[in-house]
């Protein structure tokens, strides 16, 4: 298996490694926000905590979490290695440096560690409050009662939590963190991973500018509809975001359209 | 026109160097850039001094000899190289910041003038067909298509100048080792080898210590010769596929 | 000392083959107890070394560029001839031969000739296998093109970078052999003299242009792959390298120079803009196939244009002198070089040139663009039943408008890059005025005297490319250099070296330590040291300028008795002034480019001047050289096979001595000749 190794100790390895994991990491970001979209339906908090109760219980959610983790600081720590390298590359900076492309690209290190000062606050805030206590110990989480069955209800720290602004503000700037770092991660992705043919290249651009806006202003929404109260407000924010879809994807064709003509 | 120059000085490789401000008068809007310089030097020389070091040779833009990062751009401003920037992109009273390539893998030896012989040494590791003089067959018993050879001749196209090194925040030579990979790779007479090719050159690249692609595209939008990102896509697809299929 | 061609005796079809029978072999278990030295690693050089290093000798490959692949061969753009007949034209060796013998107006040696044509075929052969993306036609068949006048179309190209992929295809396979351990670069490295003992050609010695340092190489043979020496005449298209120190040095130390005079001008170059000019720029001659030279027939015009008071636009087409469509009319704008340069010369003579200086003429692509334009609008005007109002409705353009932008697209994807380079340069959109164009030194036919095999007058030096003085006569044919180059490198060399080696056995080898290098080391210390010790006040440049201009005034275009004559009394005052009064700054121990300079152009000074002596020698007009004494009543060049079909081959005789003329008689026994006429 020598081989495995040194593939994945090059640096095309290493560039897949981040490829794979951040493919995976936004897959986990989809199937996380369905189940957050949740939160904003009016039903007291019941899908949301029967959503969480399910995720925190199910063995195959708990491996695929576990994979999560794993992925997440690999994708940490290989970055951390990427990072290190390219700046060796380089050991005297330019004087003049011009820079010829786009800031999201340049800036993916300080783009992640945005994400990951946001990933230990939010864990910290929710999933630890929920993991480390237990009902016996004592809860700092409070417990409901839907019909038979007795869970934590998450709901009720997550609303708590929301009420409070630098908290929502922080969301919501993590968020815009996250929108740039996709915006060069998801279709940097596919170059990473040899998928660039000039037939698909637009269909991989759109959906990639629409994933890396609509899906970190989703998360974004949630605790600012929280924090104003707008429980209910799913069908305002899927207009909203049919609205901002329309815009993203005219924006790219637009500027598409003139990169061809050039 | 007038003009400040601020240009990197260094007396060789161990040497630590510094910019140095010089000024030019009467530049004519229809000298090359090099022209420029070489009147500069003319100067440097009469009032004993020594000229500024510089890599060129045939001032046509195809060599890749001529290597000048000017104010902050690789081949300065235009999509061209050096050799071919004429003196009409700049204005009268400008200043302009010259320096050499800056990269690990490409140490300056003197003022601009940078050491490119990585270059080399990633294709002799493998940029090549392996068919001795006088083995061929008939030039026409291998048909290849006219799109085909047409995507080949433009990734070889590459003039090997390193700007796409020189213009990448990781300095990283995808750009160059790709043109190279999909050049013999495109073609019937290359495939036989591809995966011992793109695996070596990969392995010397890095060996190299060039950085790692971060797919900013800087290099593709800085190459005098417009060589497309799609080479490093290709290149990653043959790496992975040649590790995962290959005996070695 | 008589010259000996040692051309095979024989059928000419047949006397390559017999000779590679007759020539002695090195037994492949000794190859590797030889060591080669190759200097120059462009089409000749980088084809040489690959291709002794696959035979198994160990090669030692040297240039002054920091990579093999910079070679000067790089900046090719049209093409290599080859007589494959692909297209059925009625292309043959033959045709390739007769047409590179008349074409060099005779004065080049028909079995090295008819060997280059027939080996032609190899080389693309060689250079699709090594992967050279040649253009194709849709079925995936090799294209070819019709280039330099040549009445079949036998040129196979890559774009306009056929140059570039040739070399690069040389270059990997050297590179190839780099990593078999079976070459050794030695890049930013330049030869500064060559190293004899009895006779035979021992090694070389070498500047380390980085560090400085004098080294010395030893081998038992030395292939001199170094390039012509077009930068005698400072502008010239060659690359600022592009030098004469390998072949001069050598020349100095035994081996015959041949030919010197034998200059090739281009005429379809970018015009000088100004004094600060340092090189000229090539437009390719495929340009010549639709755009039609012109200059003003009045002088008044051509004056009010210099001062820009009147635009070409503003001359009427009667005032337009369309003059090599007026002399020539059978062969028009596409004459051979020699003679469209030489009649853009007269033009300007005559005060009817274009441009800033006055030493330019027109390129104008306005009827082509319109012909072209008119054909496709034509074919589609089809499409609405040929009602132009109904045609321009469609398209919302006026008709002529229509023409234009159409004829426009075809000349585009003919010669966009070229259009592209030509605006880059100099500021001018040639879609809509004509291109200024003007001749420029491009290629030197003469260079080192070679027999046979390649073999110079010292044993043991090999000369290749451009270097050598053996296949193009007085001038050479579009497309046939890059021809020659691969030829001599991929498929002469390895079977006429095998001969000498065989012959001298693989102990003939002298040690470094020897005092035959130690001599020539210290003799390139010691020119080192005075160029550094003069401290004068003219910098290299200036004295590279001054012989240029001498050159191109007095050996240029066109020459005569006087002018030479005065033109040598100059760079003999030139050169007196260069030795007292050069400034090099600076020390040897560095990276150092003036020095560098200084020692190219102290070679080029002794050569102006044989070359100078040779246009003297030769008292007739033939290809590139033609002297002004020796034409026919319509100006046309006049030869003389009586008293010159002969290669002059200068022999040194020490500083400041005249140099000797030994004369290799030519024979022609297959072809008949005639005086070439284009009219
Ligand atoms: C602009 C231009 C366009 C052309 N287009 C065509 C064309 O379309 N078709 C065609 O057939 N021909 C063309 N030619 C001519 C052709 O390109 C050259 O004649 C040919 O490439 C010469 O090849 P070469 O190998 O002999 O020498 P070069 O390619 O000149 O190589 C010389 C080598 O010698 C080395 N060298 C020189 N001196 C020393 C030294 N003292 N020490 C160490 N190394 C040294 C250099 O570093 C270099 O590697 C063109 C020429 C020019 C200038
Ligand atoms: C939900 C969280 C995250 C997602 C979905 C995500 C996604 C991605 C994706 C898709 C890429 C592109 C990979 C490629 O170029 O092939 C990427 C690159 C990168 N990520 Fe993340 N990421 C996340 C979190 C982080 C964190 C926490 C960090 C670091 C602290 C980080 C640092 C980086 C860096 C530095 C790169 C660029 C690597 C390179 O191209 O060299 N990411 N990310
Ligand atoms: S000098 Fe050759 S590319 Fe610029």
């Amino acid at each position: 298996m020598n081989w495995v190794v040194k593939t994945l100790t090059s640096t095309l390895g290493r560039k897949l490694i981040m490829a794979l994991t951040g493919a995976f990491l936004s897959l986990f970001l989809v199937v996380h926000l369905i189940g957050n979209l949740q939160l904003l339906k009016d039903d007291g908090g019941m899908a949301f905590n029967i959503y969480a109760d399910f995720m925190g219980h199910n063995p195959l959610i708990q491996t695929v979490s576990i994979l999560n983790f794993t992925f997440i600081i690999l994708h940490i720590i290989t970055s951390v290695i990427l990072t290190r390298l390219n700046n060796k590359a380089r050991p005297v900076s330019y004087a003049y440096d011009g820079k010829s492309s786009a800031w999201s690209s340049r800036n993916m290190g300080i783009l992640g560690t945005v994400i990951l000062i946001f990933l230990v606050v939010h864990l910290s805030n929710f999933w630890g409050k929920s993991k480390l206590t237990t009902f016996e110990a004592g809860s700092y989480v409070p417990y409901v009662t839907y019909g038979e069955a007795t869970m934590q209800n998450l709901y009720d720290v997550v609303a708590i939590s929301f009420q409070e602004w630098w908290l929502v503000a922080l969301y919501v700037v993590s968020m815009i963190g996250l929108a740039f770092h996709l915006s060069h991660g998801f279709i940097s992705m596919f170059q990473t991973l040899g998928l660039n043919h000039s037939k698909y290249n637009f269909v991989i651009k759109i959906v990639g500018y629409e994933f890396a806006i609509l899906v970190p202003a989703m998360f974004a929404a949630i605790p600012v509809f929280m924090f104003l109260n707008l429980q209910g407000g799913l069908l305002y924010l899927f207009a909203g975001i049919g609205v901002l879809a329309l815009v993203v994807g005219a924006m790219v064709s637009n500027g598409h359209k003139q990169q061809l003509a050039v | 026109m007038n003009l400040t120059l601020k240009i990197w000085r260094q007396k060789n490789n161990k040497e630590k160097g510094k910019m140095v401000t010089y000024k030019v008068q009467d530049i004519s809007d229809d000298m090359s850039f090099l022209e420029m310089m070489d009147v500069l030097n003319e100067e440097l020389l009469k009032k004993g001094e020594e000229p500024v070091a510089f890599d060129h040779d045939c001032r046509e833009g195809i060599c890749g000899m001529c290597s000048m990062y000017i104010n902050g751009h690789p081949h300065g401003p235009e999509r061209t190289t050096t050799c071919q920037l004429h003196m009409r992109s700049f204005k009268d009273g400008d200043t302009i910041t010259i320096e050499p390539w800056r990269a690990k893998g490409f140490p300056v030896v003197k003022d601009l003038v940078v050491d490119r012989s990585a270059f080399d040494r990633i294709i002799q590791a493998g940029g090549f067909v392996s068919v001795n003089t006088g083995v061929s067959v008939d030039a026409n018993e291998i048909p290849i298509a006219k799109d085909v050879a047409s995507e080949a001749m433009d990734a070889a196209t590459c003039i090997g100048c390193g700007a796409c090194v020189a213009a990448c925040k990781n300095a990283s030579a995808m750009l160059f080792v790709s043109a190279k990979i999909s050049h013999l790779g495109l073609l019937p007479q290359g495939k036989t080898e591809k995966n011992r090719r793109v695996q070596r050159m990969i392995a010397q690249m890095d060996a190299e210590e060039f950085g790692a692609c971060t797919n900013t595209g800087a290099c593709a939008a800085e190459c005098p010769k417009s060589i497309s990102l799609v080479n490093i896509a290709r290149m990653n697809r043959e790496y992975f596929a040649a590790k995962v299929a290959s005996e070695a | 000392m008589k010259l000996n061609a040692k051309s095979p005796e024989g059928v000419l079809a047949e006397k390559w083959d017999k000779h590679k029978f007759n020539i002695k072999l090195v037994n492949p278990a000794n190859k590797r107890k030889y060591d080669i030295i190759v200097v120059g690693t462009g089409l000749a050089g980088a084809s040489a070394a690959a291709s002794l290093a696959e035979l198994g000798y160990n090669v030692k490959s040297f240039c002054f560029q920091d990579s093999p692949r910079r070679a000067h061969s790089i900046a090719a753009q049209g093409g290599i001839n080859a007589a494959k007949n692909y297209q059925n034209d009625g292309d043959s060796v033959f045709r390739l031969f007769y047409d590179t013998i008349k074409g060099g107006d005779y004065r080049s040696r028909e079995a090295n000739v008819y060997r280059l044509s027939q080996v032609s075929v190899n080389i693309i052969d060689q250079c699709v296998a090594q992967g050279v993306p040649f253009a194709r036609e849709y079925g995936g068949l090799l294209d070819n093109r019709s280039f330099g006048g040549a009445q079949v179309s036998r040129t196979f190209y890559a774009k306009g970078q056929t140059g570039q992929q040739l070399l690069l295809g040389a270059y990997q396979a050297l590179s190839r052999q780099v990593a078999n351990g079976k070459v050794k670069l030695y890049p930013r490295t330049e030869m500064l003299e060559l190293v004899i003992k009895e006779g035979k050609a021992r090694g070389i010695v070498v500047r380390n242009l980085i560090t400085g340092e004098i080294e010395s190489h030893s081998a038992h043979a030395v292939l001199l792959c170094s390039g012509g020496y077009g930068n005698v005449f400072y502008l010239s298209t060659n690359a600022m390298g592009s030098n004469a120190t390998a072949s001069w040095r050598a020349h100095r130390k035994g081996a015959f120079f041949a030919n010197p005079c034998f200059t090739q001008i281009h005429p379809t170059c970018i015009p000088v803009s100004g004094s600060y000019q340092s090189k000229l720029t090539l437009m390719s001659e495929s340009l010549r196939n639709d755009g039609r030279v012109w200059v003003p027939k009045k002088i008044e015009d051509a004056e009010a244009i210099r001062q820009g008071k009147k635009t070409p636009e503003d001359i009427k087409e009667e005032e337009r002198d369309y003059y090599l469509e007026r002399r020539y009319p059978s062969f028009g704008n596409l004459v051979p070089r020699d003679v469209a340069s030489r009649n853009a010369k007269y033009v300007c003579d005559e005060g009817r040139g274009v441009g800033k200086t006055g030493l330019a003429v027109y390129l104008d692509f306005r009827d082509a663009i319109l012909r072209e334009g008119r054909k496709v609008v034509e074919s589609q005007l089809i499409e609405y039943n040929g009602s132009v109002k109904e045609y321009e409705k469609a398209k919302g353009k006026p008709y002529d408008e229509l023409i234009y932008v159409e004829g426009k697209k075809i000349i585009e994807a003919k010669y966009g890059n070229l259009f592209d380079m030509y605006q880059r340069i100099t500021d001018d959109n040639p879609y809509e005025t004509p291109m200024m164009i003007y001749p420029a030194v491009h290629y030197t036919m003469g260079g080192l005297w070679v027999d046979y095999n390649l073999m110079t007058s010292v044993e043991g030096l090999y000369a290749l490319g451009e270097a050598n003085f053996s296949d193009h006569g007085a001038n050479r044919l579009g497309a046939s250099a890059l021809m020659q180059g691969l030829a001599d490198g991929y498929f002469v060399i390895p079977y006429t070296i095998g001969d000498y080696l065989a012959k001298i056995g693989h102990a003939d080898k002298l040690d470094t330590a020897d005092e035959a290098f130690k001599e020539a080391e210290t003799e390139v210390k010691a020119r080192i040291e005075k160029l550094l010790a003069i401290k004068g006040e003219k910098s290299v440049d200036d004295f590279h300028r001054e012989l240029g201009k001498i050159m191109w005034e007095y050996c240029g275009m066109s020459r005569n008795a006087e002018g030479l004559k005065y033109a040598k009394g100059k760079i003999q005052e030139l050169r007196k002034e260069f030795w007292s009064n050069v400034k090099v700054t600076g020390e040897n121990d560095e990276l150092n480019q003036t020095l560098e300079k200084a020692l190219r152009v102290a070679d080029f000074m002794e050569l102006g001047e044989l070359m100078i002596d040779d246009a003297l020698d030769r008292e007739e007009s033939c290809g590139g050289h033609f002297r002004e004494e020796f034409q026919t009543e319509e100006g046309e060049a006049l030869r003389n096979d009586e008293d010159y079909a002969y290669v002059s081959a200068w022999a040194y005789k020490g500083e400041n001595q005249p140099h000797e003329l030994h004369k290799e008689q030519l024979t022609f026994e297959n072809v008949k000749l005639t005086q070439r006429s284009y009219k």
